[in-house]
Formats: structure tokens, C-alpha cells, sequence
């Protein structure tokens, strides 16, 4: 089974070209904040196997909060420059891929960071500057580009099969839609082989064992750790400012141009030691959670995101999120609050200002203004945001899918009526 | 007229609870403000109904008034300076190009081909809303304009409705389907008794000030009282192709089976019921039985508008039957793709304008001569939450509940996805369960203007006339 992976490469910027490189990643896009596939920079549409990608300067319009609430976090962090990019297959063949396609286009971005040589080994370069990835979210782990383009193509063959036989019979259709199928290459989905599935195994069992061997150590800490918790709740401070309108327009310029919409947020945790290491621990949990719990879909009750990912700062100081999400930014929002309040509030609770929550689940996200106020106040643009298949949303995906899974079942009846219905 | 009379029902404008079906002439008066002053002073010299006088008595004209953030600047009080307006008022209906691609006023329906509220010069400053017998309802206006010193406003646009109540032009009943309140504050939202859809809402998804879905007031411009109890009206007039739409159901079912499949579209029966199947009366049922909707087509027009969906598409069963569902890890991501619509509910006052059209006439190719629509009126305390979200994520959208390459088909846009793909389809299910694939679907209604208002509650009014 081909895994999809996650690469994330950061660079501190030479501010005072930031006006430049900001042109430049500019030209990169067809619609504002939106890749051109085949720019000249970096022609993303040309790397096999890319699903998502972005450039984003990681500029923290929330530093100042540290400040604000007293903290004696350092006033000032470096800005980044970032490239992050979801694929298929393992991470040294996409690096080398995208050196081989873009070489002069990439040192052209990379010359805005401040420990660029114009001259070095780029790769070498690239793999030094990647940042490790403290939790990832993959919708549907194994489907590659191939398997998506290949059942958009069926979809579309049968459906223009089915479109031109409006009035035929359920049975009448099936033979006609079969033949149809035939004429559409589809390359078999390799099941896992025997060393991924231990690997697999063991990776699953990874959690219940170290929560088994700790156990006794948690049992002792869990009464400290309740109190230091109750009392860490009751005195944060929120920080959910009233949000600037101009920055909104300037934020929902770059969105709603694709079903898709990509998000980024960057902020501090809470300072101090216990916060760091509950950071850690959970985001280890969401990691092993979305591999194991939610490798098709969805995750937890929302189904709208293609890729998600979390990612440590700084040393740990700060947080950036990354996602790629189906629908608006609202309706994104309320789907997280309405269904998953709690993931909400165990994932971002430890950031600095966010809204309050009771015992690491509960209020928190379900104050929905100071929870939209808070992402709001966290959201950084995109600068250059990619994907592969345009209009294409995680439920169209799991419809080809299903569409295809049927054509290899003898269908009849009720399931052969369903399946048409999907077309 | 036996309901009971609450303290605020004094400060709040009638139309927030009353639909007044028994008045069948409305005008919408859309002005434009000369001098603030002037404006400020003749508005001050008319009567405004208040809930508590439509509970009182039997109202034979009804006044309300709305302004756009534009109208509250002509009047001296920026909205921009004011904290606590929302953001989507301030900006306006047709502010920017981002809200449009959301809310799919895009080609024919873009705002620059709107005849009002499109751009500065047309955009109305005030909303006058008349409401009279079809007798008096011109003389009503007359006297309304007549009253109006030439100084402070000028008239942009008078329109009118056509006096039919109940039935919109393509001859649907409509406004059937309308959110409840908990004006009393009996209901304590987010509990798993949400997990199954009701009807009856936090009074702070109509009202501002008051307690939302969420259990929170949300910020509105608390001071001076300016905010409290009133509401965001969004106007939108809606020119509809009667003709062209059921002489296009009649090329596709034939003049015997476009009224069955106008209906499927609409997803109830024309005169108001639901489609036989889905379980319980009028006004008064759910999709959870039909999740696949082959009664109700999921992309039919009403399932789009209020999707009727609780909190948890499993509904609810128990403490470790609910925690299984809320984690996920049960049922399917498809049954799962729409849910808890209480926060997404708008309460709707339009009234349609233009001749009636019989829809055999329209099959036979009868042109009313004149155009026909609806001038669709919505009432929310959230605009991004609410109406933004119902037209945005779920009538507009070619994606909603994970459908694709159709929207809403009686008012879908007909614009191609951003993949280019077409959305001018629409899946549906026969009586006898085989499944059917309509495309090519035309546009048949067009915006013509729009715009947003912010009803005040009597108090802000005074507040904003007096200041």
C-alpha cells in the first residue's frame, strides 16, 4: 500500500525582501492565494503524486498576546517561510522529484530566507530545514492520486453513460454502464503486504501498551495533574479580540475559489512545563488516533478534511496548524463546533488566550463567538496553496470509490438501484 | 390574539412574530436619506407596530422600518464606529466579491446586474414595509410618502407584492416551514435531547440580546440600547421564469407529469403537504426516515432550505450509545454530512409580486406579460450563521450533503463548479424506487437586488431618530 506523507520545511526570512518574495509567490497563483498548476515557479501539477501543497509565511499576529497576558514568553519569534506538501509515497523520491522539476524556481523562493546559499546542494539544504510534524490527519490513508484521477475518470464515463440511457431500467442500465467501465484504465489498489500490516499492528498496539506500563505513574499523578488542571482553567485569560474587517475581506480573498479551502493558524501554548508535555501527549494521541481510529473518511464526526496537520515551533513555544477542508470557513467552523467540540478543546485548549474550558472537554469551542473569534485572531493567509483535483470534495472522492468497489460485485435489486443512484 | 403579552413585546417590531397573512397588501418602500436630519425627524413622526399592539389588537395598517449600514451613516451614526454591529451588515449584501462567490450571486446573478442594492449609487438606505387589505394598501403608501418632506429622502424604488398570500409565482405554497421560539427561556440547548431535531429555538436566533442556540448572548450594540431586540433582515427580490419553468417540466414529463415532478423538486406536495412517506402532518415531519431521499431527494428544494436535522443523524440512544455516535463510529459520513440545522434557521416574510400564471397556462407557452418573483424577506440574529449559511453551504452550494454537480433546482445559479464540471442536475428516485438523473437543468430565477438591513427593536429606533 502506497502511504501518503507529510513534508514540512521551514526557513527564518530576510524581512527586507519580504515585499519581493511576496510578488513572487503571487505569481505563482491564478486566482489570488490559488497555484497556477503550471506556473513557471514551481509547476505543481507536474510532481505525480502531489495532492496538496502550500507556501505560507508563518507572520504570528498573536505574539503581542504574550505580553498581553503577562507571560514571560520571549516577545519576539522568528518569521518563517514554509513549504508543506502532502503526497504518495516516501518523502526522499518527492523531495528529489521537486529539486529535479524546479530547481531554479525553488533556490528563486528559498534566496528570501536568511540561511539560503545561493549556491549549495538545494536538497541537502531542503531536508535540513524540515520541521517534524507533532500530529497528521490523512482523509482516506492509501488512496493515491492515481487511484483518485482514475475514479473521477470512471465516474465521468459512466455517468455520461447513464445520461444518455435517461429512461433505462435499473437492469436495462447495468450492462450498458459495465461496458462503459471497460474503457476506463483502473490500476489495482495494492492490498498491504505482510511487513506493513505488523508494522501496523505493533503501531496500534503502541498506545495501550505504553498506557499499561505508565499506569501506575498516572494513577499517582492524577491527582496533582486534576488540580493543576482545575487551577490552570480557572486563571487562563481569554483572548478573543473583536475581528478586523479588513483583515477578514483580505483572509475570505483567498477562500471559497474551489470546494476546497486551505487553513493555517499559528499560536503560543500556555507557558510552563505541564502545558508542554500535555501538548505532546495529546498531540502523540491524535497522531496514533487519526492512523488507527480514523484511517477512512472521517475524523471523529467530521468528514470534510483532506489533510490536517500540527506542527511545534520554536521549542515547542508554538503551534502552527495546517488543514484542507471542504466548504466555507464558517461552515468548517460550525461543523467543528457542533460535532467535535471536545477534539476542539483537547487539541487547541493549550494554546495561549483560548476560550475556557472545564476539565480539558467541556465550554471551551462551545463559546462559538470567542471560539471563531479565537481561530480568527490565529488564521495567517496562504500565500500559495495547491490541489490536485479542483472541485473535488472528500464526499465525491468516496462516492468514486464506491462506485468502483461496485462494479467488481454482481449487483441486483435494492444494491444495484443504490449504486446507480450514486452515479 | 389570545397569545400572552411579555415585557419586551413592547419594544420589538411586530413582523419578528407576525406574518400578518390576513393583510394582502405589502409595499416595500426603499429610500434613499437626503438630509439625516430631516429623515430622522419625519421618520420620528411615524407609528411603528410593536408586537404588543398585534397582540392586542386587529392591526388594519402595519408600519416597520429597516436600515442598511449605509442608512445608518445618512442618519449620522455610522455602523462602523459602533461596536457591536456584525461584520456582514457592515460590509453589506453585495460588499464583496468573496461574500457573492459564497452566497452564489455570481454571473446573471452578480450584483452588478442587479436593479437595486448592487452598487452605491442604487443601494437603499431605508426599508419601509407597508402592510394593508389589498384595498387600502395604496392609499396607505400614499399617505406614508406624502408625509415625507421632499428634503429628507428620496424614493428609490416602491415595490409592490401581488396580493396572492401563500402561494409564490410558480404556484407553491410558501413560508410554510417556520422556526418556533423559546420567548418564555424554558429551553437549555446543547443537551442530548439535541440530538433529535426541533423546531422551537433560543429566542437569540431572531432577536439580539438574548440567549442563542450556543446558550450565549452574542455581541450586538449593546449601548444606548441600540441592538436590543432587534434583528438583521436580509432582503433579496427574486424574479422568477414561471413560463420557462414549467414549459421545461413539460418537455422533460410531459404536461401529465410536470406537476409530479415540479413537486419532487420542491420536495412537497404543490399545496403544502409532504410528500406521502415521510412520516407525520404538515409542517411537522423529518427526513430521518428517507436518509437516502428516496421520497424527498436530498437536493430537493425545502430538504436544501431546512434540512431537519438534529444534532446526531443516530439520533438519540443512551449515554455509551451517544458517545459511540459523537466519536464517530457509527453510521456513515453521507447520513452525517448535514447536521444540527438549529443553528441555521431563518424566519421568512416575503411576499410575492406579479401576475399569477396557472402552471397549464405557463406548459401552453402563456407569457404573464410581466415579471413575476418573490420579494424574499428573511429575519436572523446571525447573518454569517444563518442566512449566509443556509444560502451559501446549502441552496447555492453544488455540494450539500455530499451531493455534486447539482444545486437547489428551482433556484439554483447553474454556474459550473470550480472543477468545471456542470451543476445542472438533479438525482431523484421514481415511485418505484428506480433512480433518475435529470441534467440540464435551466436557471429559472434571476436575482434583482438585495440587500441588508438591520431591524431595530422601538427602543434603538428612538435611540437612532433621537440621538
Amino acid at each position: 500500500m502506497v502511504q501518503q506523507r507529510h513534508v514540512f520545511i521551514a526557513a527564518p526570512l530576510r524581512q527586507e525582501t519580504r515585499a519581493e518574495l511576496e510578488t513572487l509567490l503571487a505569481s505563482m497563483n491564478r486566482l489570488p492565494g490559488q497555484a497556477d498548476p503550471a506556473n513557471g515557479v514551481l509547476p505543481f501539477g507536474r510532481l505525480d503524486g502531489l495532492h496538496v501543497a502550500r507556501f505560507v509565511i508563518l507572520d504570528d499576529p498573536s505574539l503581542p498576546d504574550r505580553a498581553a497576558l503577562g507571560t514571560r514568553l520571549p516577545a519576539s519569534e522568528p518569521v518563517y517561510l514554509a513549504f508543506i506538501a502532502d503526497f504518495d509515497g516516501e518523502e526522499a523520491a518527492f523531495l528529489a522529484a521537486l529539486v529535479t522539476l524546479a530547481d531554479a524556481g525553488l533556490r528563486r523562493i528559498f534566496a528570501h530566507c536568511s540561511d539560503f546559499a545561493p549556491d549549495g546542494d538545494l536538497l541537502a539544504w531542503l531536508r535540513d530545514h524540515r520541521v517534524p510534524t507533532a500530529a497528521n490527519y490523512v482523509n482516506w490513508i492509501g488512496r493515491t492520486t492515481r487511484q483518485i484521477a482514475e475514479e473521477q475518470a470512471l465516474h465521468d464515463a459512466l455517468r455520461a453513460a447513464r445520461i444518455a440511457q435517461p429512461e433505462a431500467s435499473p437492469e436495462a442500465l447495468l450492462p450498458i454502464l459495465r461496458e462503459a467501465a471497460r474503457a476506463v484504465p483502473l490500476t489495482p489498489i495494492p492490498a498491504p503486504g505482510p511487513g506493513e500490516r505488523v508494522r501496523d499492528a505493533f503501531d496500534l498496539l503502541l498506545l495501550p501498551l505504553i498506557a499499561l506500563i505508565v499506569s501506575p505513574l498516572l494513577l499517582l499523578g492524577l491527582i496533582p495533574f486534576i488540580l493543576w488542571l482545575r487551577w490552570s482553567e480557572t486563571h487562563a485569560a481569554v483572548l478573543a479580540p473583536v475581528p478586523d474587517r479588513a483583515r477578514n475581506n483580505m483572509l475570505s480573498g483567498i477562500e471559497d475559489h474551489d470546494i476546497t479551502n486551505q487553513y493555517s493558524a499559528i499560536g503560543s501554548l500556555k507557558p510552563g512545563l505541564p502545558r508542554r508535555w500535555l501538548t505532546v501527549v495529546i498531540l502523540w494521541i491524535i497522531n496514533w488516533g487519526a492512523r488507527h481510529l480514523y484511517p477512512r473518511a472521517r475524523l471523529a464526526r467530521v468528514n470534510t478534511i483532506h489533510f490536517a496537520s500540527w506542527t511545534f515551533l520554536d521549542d515547542k513555544r508554538r503551534v502552527y496548524f495546517a488543514s484542507n477542508y471542504d466548504g466555507s470557513r464558517e461552515a468548517y467552523n460550525d461543523d467543528f463546533i457542533n460535532k467535535v467540540a471536545f477534539g476542539l478543546n483537547v487539541s487547541f485548549s493549550n494554546g495561549l488566550g483560548y476560550p475556557r474550558t472545564d476539565w480539558l472537554i467541556v465550554g471551551g469551542a462551545r463559546h462559538e463567538q470567542d471560539f471563531k473569534r479565537y481561530l480568527f485572531h490565529h488564521q495567517i493567509p496562504t500565500q500559495v496553496w495547491y490541489k490536485a483535483f479542483p472541485g473535488l470534495s472528500n464526499y465525491d472522492m468516496a462516492r468514486n470509490a464506491r462506485i468502483r468497489a461496485g462494479l467488481e460485485q454482481s449487483l441486483s435489486g435494492e444494491a444495484l438501484r443504490r449504486w446507480i443512484a450514486e452515479i | 390574539m389570545s397569545a400572552p403579552i411579555r415585557p419586551g413585546d413592547a419594544d420589538v417590531q411586530a413582523i419578528v412574530d407576525r406574518g400578518f397573512g390576513s393583510l394582502a397588501g405589502a409595499r416595500f418602500l426603499l429610500l434613499r436619506v437626503v438630509d439625516g436630519a430631516a429623515a430622522r425627524q419625519w421618520l420620528a413622526s411615524l407609528a411603528f407596530a410593536s408586537l404588543a399592539q398585534a397582540k392586542t389588537q386587529r392591526l388594519d395598517r402595519v408600519r416597520q422600518v429597516a436600515f442598511t449600514a449605509a442608512g445608518l451613516g445618512a442618519l449620522g451614526m455610522p455602523p462602523a464606529d459602533i461596536a457591536g454591529f456584525a461584520p456582514e451588515f457592515v460590509d453589506g449584501l453585495a460588499g464583496n466579491p468573496s461574500r457573492s462567490r459564497r452566497l452564489g450571486d455570481t454571473g446573471p446573478n452578480a450584483p452588478e446586474h442587479w436593479l437595486w442594492g448592487g452598487a452605491a449609487e442604487t443601494e437603499p438606505h431605508i426599508l419601509l414595509m407597508l402592510l394593508a387589505s389589498a384595498d387600502d394598501i395604496a392609499a396607505f403608501e400614499a399617505e406614508t410618502l406624502a408625509a415625507m418632506p421632499a428634503a429628507a429622502c428620496t424614493l428609490l424604488l416602491a415595490n409592490a407584492s401581488n396580493g396572492t398570500l401563500g402561494r409564490e409565482p410558480f404556484g407553491f405554497a410558501d413560508g410554510l416551514s417556520q422556526p418556533e421560539f423559546d420567548w418564555d427561556d424554558r429551553i437549555t440547548p446543547g443537551g442530548a435531547p439535541d440530538r433529535i431535531y426541533r423546531n422551537r429555538l433560543k429566542l437569540g436566533e431572531l432577536l439580539l440580546g438574548h440567549a442563542n442556540e450556543y446558550g450565549f448572548v452574542a455581541d450586538y450594540p449593546q449601548a444606548n440600547g441600540l441592538g436590543l431586540n432587534g434583528s438583521y433582515l436580509v432582503y433579496r427580490q427574486i424574479e422568477q421564469d414561471v413560463t420557462g419553468f414549467w414549459r421545461w417540466l413539460a418537455d422533460v414529463a410531459g404536461e401529465n407529469g410536470a406537476m409530479a415532478l415540479a413537486e419532487t423538486m420542491l420536495g412537497r406536495r404543490a399545496d403544502g403537504d409532504p410528500l406521502p412517506g415521510l412520516d407525520a402532518a404538515t409542517g411537522d415531519f423529518t427526513f430521518g426516515s428517507d436518509p437516502d431521499g428516496r421520497v424527498c431527494p436530498v437536493g430537493a428544494h425545502i430538504r436544501r432550505a431546512n434540512p431537519r436535522s438534529g444534532d446526531d443523524p443516530n439520533g438519540r440512544h443512551g449515554f455509551f450509545a451517544d458517545l459511540i455516535s459523537s466519536l464517530g463510529l457509527k453510521g456513515t459520513p453521507m447520513h452525517d454530512a448535514v447536521a444540527s440545522a438549529r443553528f441555521h434557521r431563518l424566519v421568512r416574510r416575503g411576499r410575492a409580486y406579479g401576475p399569477m400564471l396557472a402552471p397549464l397556462d405557463a406548459m401552453r407557452g402563456s407569457d404573464a406579460g410581466a415579471e413575476s418573483g418573490l420579494h424574499f424577506v428573511a429575519l436572523n440574529a446571525s447573518l454569517s450563521r444563518q442566512f449566509e449559511f443556509v444560502q451559501g453551504a446549502w441552496v447555492a452550494s453544488a455540494y450539500f450533503a455530499g451531493l455534486s454537480g447539482e444545486q437547489d433546482p428551482l433556484i439554483g445559479g447553474r454556474m459550473p463548479d470550480p472543477g468545471g464540471r456542470a451543476t445542472d442536475a438533479f438525482h431523484y428516485c421514481t415511485a418505484q424506487g428506480d433512480p433518475r438523473l435529470l441534467t440540464g437543468l435551466p436557471r429559472f430565477v434571476t436575482v434583482k437586488g438585495g440587500a441588508y438591513f438591520f431591524l431595530p427593536g422601538l427602543g434603538g429606533l428612538a435611540w437612532i431618530l433621537n440621538q
